[in-house]
Parts: structure tokens; C-alpha cells; sequence
């Protein structure tokens, strides 16, 4: 076993462990902070992966900001001492057989199916490719996406003020 | 499991996605479900990352990681905000008392 299948492992184990936590953790705050954990792992997955360029759109969106974000939210709405109403969870056994049923057919059929993969897998450096991708093929999704996040911004400001009653 | 291998990728999607699906189910705290849906949107990144690492080879797969980010970020930003004015209306963001659309 070399340096970089331990490194995957360890990148694994975090992300997988931080998730598990963020599922079953009696306390908000952790749950908030261990989705840091899983983050991380999956922008350290993108590395081997060999995507560059999403990894650090990973990193800078949503740790930079969503996980802010999140945290924020749970601070302005949370008696954040009082453990038992900051993080109920019902219904935990029927939940825990659908997803138990549904995860073990995903993982099932993932063995199971015969994926076809590429002769040669090559690393090389992304952004560039993305910006032309952006920018020929994919050019009005990515006008349509600076909409959708014009809109998102409004809606957000708009949601989020306090309504003065005259 | 290796890293140069396709289907431990998937798999560790397949765990994300589990998850993710039992967060959203069992919480009901809005601001949980939401990082349940976090952790779901970063399942099928992952797989989107991975089909186009080992299949084509080209970028289109990171091209919609990309999108599906840029959407989550929207989505939390929205979301958060209706968790807000409903903690404002109801004083509590329990997804079951917060039932109705007026006060």
C-alpha cells in the first residue's frame, strides 16, 4: 500500500465518518461543524479525481460559504444550549430500513454492474477546458445560472427583512 | 477500494446519499434538513466527478458539478432565509409546527 491509497482511505474515512455525524449527532453545532469534515473529504476526493478546478470551487462555495451560512442560520435561531430541541430526530426506525434497504441496492447494483472505463485516464490541469467549455457549449446555462443567482440574491434580501407594519 | 478504481467513488456517494436521505427524514429541525440536502447534492457530485474522470475523459462532468454547486448555493441561500422568517412568524423552526403559510 502506498502513500497516496492511504491518503485515500484517510480522505474517505473523514468524509464518511463527518457524514455520519451530521446524520446522527444529538447536537446542531456538531452536526454544522462536523458537514466541515465532509466538505473537505469531498473536495480532497475531486483531488484524486483529477479535478482541480472543482476542488477549489468545493472549498471556496461551500466551505467558504454555504457552511457559513449554515452556522450563521443555527446561531440566530437556536437556544443553542438546550440540546434536546436543537436537534430532534422522529421516526428513526422506519427510516433507518428504507435507507438501509435503499443503500444496500445502490451499493448492490454498483458492484454488480460492469462499468466500462477509459483506455487511458490522463490528469491534466481543468480550468482551462472549463472556461472553454463555459464559454462555447455550455454558454447560455451559464448566462441562465448568473440569473438564478440575481434571483436567489433578491429572494434572499427580500425573505429575510424584517416587514414593518405601518 | 483503491483510488484508481471507479467503483469505490460510487460507493462512497452511495454512503453520502444514504446519509443524507436518513437526515432528511428523521430531523425536524429545518436548518438539519438542510444539510441533509447538502450531503446529497455532494453524493451526486461526486459521481459526476467520477463517471467523467474514468468515462469520457472530457470535462462535461465537472461542468455540472459546477452547475449543481452553483445551484446549492442559491438553494442555501433561499432556504436559510424561509428558515429565518419562519422563526421569526413561529418562533420555532420545527418543520411540523410550522404547518401553515400565514400567521
Amino acid at each position: 500500500m502506498n502513500v497516496s491509497t492511504a491518503v485515500f482511505y484517510l480522505i474517505a474515512l473523514i468524509t464518511v465518518v463527518s457524514a455520519g455525524m451530521v446524520a446522527f449527532s444529538r447536537n446542531i453545532i456538531y452536526s454544522a461543524f462536523s458537514l466541515l469534515g465532509t466538505f473537505m473529504g469531498v473536495a480532497g476526493l475531486y483531488v484524486f479525481l483529477g479535478a482541480d478546478f472543482v476542488a477549489a470551487v468545493q472549498v471556496l462555495i461551500y466551505v467558504g460559504g454555504i457552511l457559513v451560512l449554515i452556522l450563521f442560520a443555527v446561531m440566530l435561531t437556536h437556544r443553542i444550549t438546550d440540546v434536546q430541541i436543537t436537534n430532534r430526530a422522529a421516526g428513526r426506525i422506519p427510516a433507518l430500513i428504507i435507507v438501509g434497504v435503499l443503500g444496500y441496492l445502490l451499493i448492490d447494483a454498483i458492484q454488480a454492474t460492469p462499468w466500462v472505463k477509459a483506455k487511458e485516464v490522463v490528469y491534466t490541469a481543468t480550468a482551462g477546458r472549463i472556461g472553454d467549455l463555459f464559454l462555447y457549449t455550455y454558454l447560455l446555462p451559464f448566462e441562465l445560472a448568473s440569473l438564478v443567482l440575481l434571483a436567489a440574491l433578491i429572494g434572499a434580501v427580500v425573505l429575510s427583512r424584517k416587514e414593518i407594519k405601518e | 477500494m483503491s483510488p484508481n478504481d471507479l467503483s469505490s467513488y460510487l460507493f462512497i456517494g452511495a454512503v453520502l446519499f444514504s446519509l443524507g436521505l436518513f437526515t432528511v427524514l428523521t430531523r425536524r429541525n429545518a436548518i438539519s434538513v438542510l444539510m441533509g440536502v447538502e450531503l446529497i447534492l455532494n453524493s451526486a457530485n461526486i459521481n459526476y466527478v467520477a463517471f467523467s474522470h474514468f468515462g469520457s475523459g472530457n470535462a462535461d462532468g465537472q461542468i455540472y458539478a459546477i452547475f449543481v454547486i452553483m445551484l446549492a448555493a442559491a438553494e442555501a441561500a433561499v432556504g436559510l432565509a424561509i428558515v429565518l422568517a419562519i422563526f421569526q412568524l413561529f418562533h420555532t423552526i420545527d418543520v411540523e409546527a410550522a404547518e401553515t403559510l400565514k400567521e
